[in-house]
């Protein structure tokens, strides 16, 4: 992959760190008017997400990470791996629990994510921001209730559970974010 | 590639930027010291090897093309000119320039920047630290309030806030105090070996006594404050290790220190001051010693300055002078955290 230095440090640069392929968060250029130059940078493990800080000499070089991030559609999983399918070249891949382990309760077959690949490998697994889900569990709807005021639980089908409000039934198709995880509309799509 | 075509900085900061000029050369005009221009374009620049010139050629009559032309470097500061005029005889003088280094882009550093650089003959390094003092008080005004001034030694603020003396600790020692404050530089290809002992000082001023000065007393970063405003106060930071003199006297004692300040105001650094070295031997000694370490560092090897040499041989008054960022006295009174803000076109812009 070649190496980076710390004039080519920005925002969002893959780069090996303690051997963990990682990605810039900020960088911050530091220097005495008569001293040594130092790159502070706010760095984060892709692999378990921490933010970390470390202190280059300026000039300093990093391996960069082969990391790339690929839109690809979701097809199933089998208890072991999710997989995902490219659709330009129908290539497959199947993801492990950690990659999908925050988001697999958003994973609907067929809607696409962005897969970050490391050396070709799922590193994370990045859900639409928003999905529809249909309900498949949640208390008798209050039918006339519209104005939203307080709410129940509602299990989805990918297993996610949202607070909705009390006038959504058993088989509606919710629109969820799934940033937040908060239930935004009913859908009719 | 976009075309971005509008200034980095709004139109109101570009005004406060004319402003404090203006406030800059009245507070001159009124001490009477005389404002001067000397080359941006000169045959010799800084030796320090943490200081890029940016190098360019001369062709034309004077060195044509045949004869190689001329190496010039655009000035990192204007003070080898300033000291030939001081030996000549000009009195106090200032000016306010434009300087360049190369290899400098941040938040508070720009390739391109002004530089206020003023010389007193005759005043003490103490003399200069009230009149850098009242300086900023003149030039900022109303637009910002600041605290009493403080003074604190280079070695103070090292036993103040890590607990150490900054002369008599290892370079372990630097090294550990360093690592209990979090801070672990990567060691990859270079990195910052253990016998830079300038290196692991800078690194801790930098990093964890820097934001903490120029603030008022009792009150530590971090810590909240009714205002930004209300947390500013001038420190000078001074009597710096021998090994960070540049181009100041050292004065013996036990431990000897360098005759330099810095001004500090809310954890940046505006001024750079120095009681001036004088003596031409010892200059040329300090040239030399840059120009190894550039070498073994695989950087350009500086041309001495030698009219720079001659004038300090003929006789440098006793004199102490100093720079001060303008850029970051401005950013200060702008209240903004990055110099692109006050900066019209800075390197992103270009």
């Amino acid at each position: 992959m070649g190496t980076v230095s710390t004039n080519e440090f920005k925002s969002g640069l893959k780069v090996m760190l303690d051997g963990d392929p990682c990605s810039i968060v900020e960088n911050e250029f530091v220097k005495p008017g008569k001293g040594q130059a130092f790159s502070r940078v706010k760095i984060r493990n892709l692999k378990n997400g921490r933010i970390i800080e470390r202190t280059f000499k300026s000039g300093d070089t990093l391996e960069a990470a082969d990391v790339i991030d690929v839109e690809m559609q979701y097809l199933y999983n089998d208890g072991q791996h999710w997989y995902f399918m490219n659709p330009e070249n129908f290539e497959q891949i199947g993801a492990d629990a950690p990659a999908v382990e925050d988001v697999m309760k958003w994973l609907k077959a067929e809607d696409v994510c962005m897969i970050t690949l490391w050396n070709g490998v799922p590193l994370a697994v990045t859900p639409p921001n928003t999905v529809i889900l249909k309900v498949t569990e949640t208390d008798p709807g209050l039918r006339g209730d519209t104005s939203g005021g307080g709410g129940k639980p509602a299990t989805l089908e990918t297993g996610a559970v949202v607070r909705v409000p009390l006038f959504v039934e058993i088989g509606d198709l919710l629109k969820v974010n799934t940033r937040t995880g908060e239930y935004l509309s009913r859908s009719k799509a | 590639m976009s075309h971005e075509w509008r200034p980095s900085a709004t139109l109101v900061n570009l005004r406060l930027r004319a402003r404090l000029l203006a406030n800059v050369r009245r507070f001159f005009a009124q001490r009477e010291v005389l404002e001067v221009e000397t080359p941006v374009l000169y045959p010799s620049t800084a030796t320090d090897p943490h200081l890029h010139s940016f190098a360019t050629r001369y062709t034309g009559p004077g060195a044509p093309a045949s004869v190689g032309g001329r190496t010039l470097y655009l000035q990192t500061s204007p003070e080898f000119a300033m000291k030939r005029l001081l030996a000549a005889g000009s009195g106090p003088i200032y000016q306010l320039g434009k300087a360049f280094r190369d290899g400098e882009a941040g938040r508070r550093h720009n390739p391109e920047f002004t530089l206020l650089e003023w010389y007193r003959p005759g005043c003490t390094l103490a003399d200069l630290m009230v009149e850098v003092d009242a300086l900023v008080r003149q030039v900022v005004g109303a637009a910002l309030t600041l605290g009493p001034t403080q003074y604190l030694s280079y070695t103070d603020a090292f036993i103040r806030y890590l607990g150490i003396n900054p002369h008599t600790a290892s370079n372990s020692d630097l090294r550990q105090c360093a690592a209990r404050h979090g801070i672990t530089p990567v060691v990859s290809d270079g990195g910052l070996a253990e016998d830079e002992r300038d290196g692991w000082l800078d690194l801790l001023l930098t990093h964890i006594i820097e934001p903490q000065l120029g603030r008022e007393p009792d009150q530590p970063s971090g810590q909240a404050a009714t205002g930004l405003d209300d947390l500013a106060a001038p420190l000078f930071l001074f009597d710096y290790p021998p090994s960070q003199a540049a181009l100041a006297r050292i004065r013996p004692g036990n431990p000897p220190v360098a005759e330099r300040f810095e001004l500090y105001i809310q954890g940046m650094e505006l001024a750079n001051g120095y009681h001036e070295l004088g003596d031409t031997t010892e200059q040329r000694r300090r040239f030399e010693a840059d120009n190894t370490k550039r070498q073994s560092l695989g950087l350009p090897v500086t041309p001495l300055d030698e009219r720079l040499l001659a004038a300090l041989k003929a006789g440098l008054p006793v004199c102490c002078g100093v720079a001060v960022g303008i850029d970051r006295l401005i950013m200060l009174v702008a209240g903004v955290s990055t110099i692109d803000d006050i900066t019209a076109f800075p390197l992103a812009y270009l």
